[in-house]
């Protein structure tokens, strides 16, 4: 049985779209996860117990079923879940997996190291393997088949909740996340202050964007660390990444390298952000942003 | 309370990375080493919550002999003793390393009422270890977490989820991973820094096994290719925008 973890986080069904190049896969749907079209079975986990989420609860399920392969997205759930399975039945887990193929009994993958800058090319023996699918290494896209959901319900004793989650503060309405926000604007140390991404916050507003900032914004305390974009932060996938004032570390580079389009933004026509860029504006954005804001506003913003 | 925080020597890379010629490891020869960003975050934790809660604090990391810079820098931080589980350097498992600090947190005489790890190490990127450790001592263990509260022998962990929050609430003893976020790290003092160099680093031959996942080779993701073509003022700016369909007319 090939089966893929699938919760209700969009970037579920990057993992299952990835998983069918290994043959006939198997959903296994955590909570209100609609996987119709994907795939032809699915088993909806239900139980009493689990109403939230509990990682062993969820790592049981996985392991009662007897798989030999399993797939989950690497979110910090997918990671997670899947960690404790590897733990459980002492088998290594693949993380963060952008191309694999069976060949023989193994798995040949690749997978991501340093958040993407470095790959490893991988050979996965045994059984059961065990990886989660780095996010936005595939775009989800359903199968077009009929999808037939079963529920399954697990056998879970009182040791698979020792922890769960007890209480979930949802993001203020309107809020748009960084990681599925269709642009996004940046800045880096070149905007100067925290008071300084007001600018990026008018235009984010213009294009019903999110704002993001480098680690050195979110170390110097501009932003919020849940803004920034890098390594050790999201990793976006916008249609538009606006980079303003941001130089272009490999760190930073990984957490935006999803970004379809890139407009920079900078003083320095030799910041490695500029080589990466599809089109650059070289100047102070305390001037320039202001003017793309005007000209929105004027014609039509 | 005491604690216990597990730390990763990782190279500090610059704007690119280059292999060795076998293409088995990252050319280090240039570089200099840190302590992964998430662990040193880590670091930080311990302090304040062996500060809170009148504890002590441990540091163990496996790693070659040249780990002992990240062990002291941690000391030099404010960490009270040192464990290294000393390589001859190369990578290790997961299974593997996730084995070694069991085993080396079980021969410790003091038991930890908290290890803390980083979600994942910058380098392998592995996320399971903390996990792995976890199971093999039989405690419970939450990942990627962003706060810590603790209280009458219960451990409140939140983590981001999904543009908001959820929270875990664990008994003590416990393990945790946290992110960077979850704090700022305090910069060493100097007289941190003179007191760790003399300290002694207690020094742990760690039990090697073998791994199911072969590294086959590393290879640099190929560059992508873009021709940035050049704007002269922020209304071309603008204009590439209503082109892109972003501003609704």
């Amino acid at each position: 049985m090939i089966l893929c973890l699938v919760d209700d986080d969009p970037v579920a069904l990057e993992a299952l779209t990835f998983a069918r190049r290994f043959g006939d896969v198997e959903a296994l749907v955590f909570g209100d996860a609609d996987v119709g079209g994907y795939v032809s079975r699915a088993r909806r986990v239900v139980h009493e117990r689990l109403d939230d989420y509990a990682p062993e609860a969820w790592a049981q399920a996985v392991v009662e079923l007897e798989p030999e392969l399993v797939l989950a997205a690497g979110t910090d759930r997918g990671q997670e879940v899947l960690a404790h399975v590897a733990a459980l039945l002492d088998v290594p887990l693949a993380a963060n997996v952008v191309d694999a193929r069976p060949e023989g009994d193994a798995v040949r993958l690749t997978r991501q190291r340093w958040g993407g800058s470095l790959l490893e090319e991988a050979l996965l023996h045994g059984a059961p393997k065990l990886l989660t699918v780095a996010p936005h290494a595939v775009e989800a896209e359903p199968a077009g088949v009929e999808t037939n959901v079963e529920d399954f319900a697990p056998t879970l004793r009182d040791e698979h909740f020792r922890v769960r989650s007890t209480r979930r503060e949802e993001a203020a309405a309107g809020t748009i996340r960084l990681d599925t926000a269709r642009v996004v604007v940046g800045g880096g140390r070149g905007v100067g202050s925290k008071e300084g991404f007001e600018l990026l916050e008018e235009l984010a507003a213009l294009l019903g964007g999110a704002v993001g900032g480098s680690r050195v914004v979110t170390n110097l305390g501009w932003r919020p660390h849940s803004d920034q974009v890098g390594q050790t932060g999201a990793r976006i996938a916008p249609d538009l990444y606006i980079a303003c004032g941001v130089s272009g570390a490999i760190q930073h580079i990984v957490g935006c390298k999803g970004a379809k389009r890139i407009l920079v933004i900078n003083k320095d026509r030799n910041a490695p952000i500029v080589a990466r860029a599809d089109w650059a504006v070289i100047g102070d954005l305390h001037e320039i942003v202001p003017q793309i804001v005007a000209e929105l506003r004027t014609n039509g913003g | 309370m005491n604690v216990l925080v597990c730390i990763k020597r990782v190279p500090e890379t610059g704007a690119r990375i280059t292999l060795t010629p076998d293409a088995q490891a990252i050319d280090t020869a240039l570089l200099g080493f840190t302590i992964s960003p998430h662990e040193e975050c880590a670091v930080e934790e311990a302090l304040r919550i062996a500060d809170r809660h009148d504890g002590s604090t441990t540091v163990l990391t496996l790693g070659p002999a040249g780990a002992i810079e990240q062990l002291q820098n941690a000391m030099a931080m404010g960490i009270g003793s040192a464990l290294l589980l000393e390589t001859d350097g190369g990578d290790w498992s997961a299974e593997a390393t996730a084995a070694a600090i069991a085993d080396a947190v079980h021969a410790q005489p003091q038991p930890f009422e908290l290890l803390l790890f980083g979600n994942e190490a910058a380098d392998t990127g592995d996320y399971q270890v903390g996990v792995r450790v976890a199971h093999a001592l039989g405690l419970p263990c939450v990942t990627g977490i962003k706060g810590i509260e603790i209280a009458d022998g219960t451990l409140t962990a939140r983590r981001e989820a999904g543009g908001g929050w959820e929270s875990f609430e664990v008994p003590l003893p416990a393990v945790v991973t946290v992110k960077e976020g979850i704090n700022l790290p305090r910069y060493a003092s100097i007289q941190g820094r003179l007191r760790a160099k003399k300290a002694t680093i207690e020094r742990i031959p760690p039990e090697p096994r073998t791994s199911a996942l072969e590294t086959v080779r590393l290879l640099l993701p190929p560059e992508q290719e873009t021709h940035v073509q050049i704007l002269s003022s922020g209304s071309e700016a603008a204009q590439v925008l209503r082109d892109l369909g972003l501003v609704a007319s």
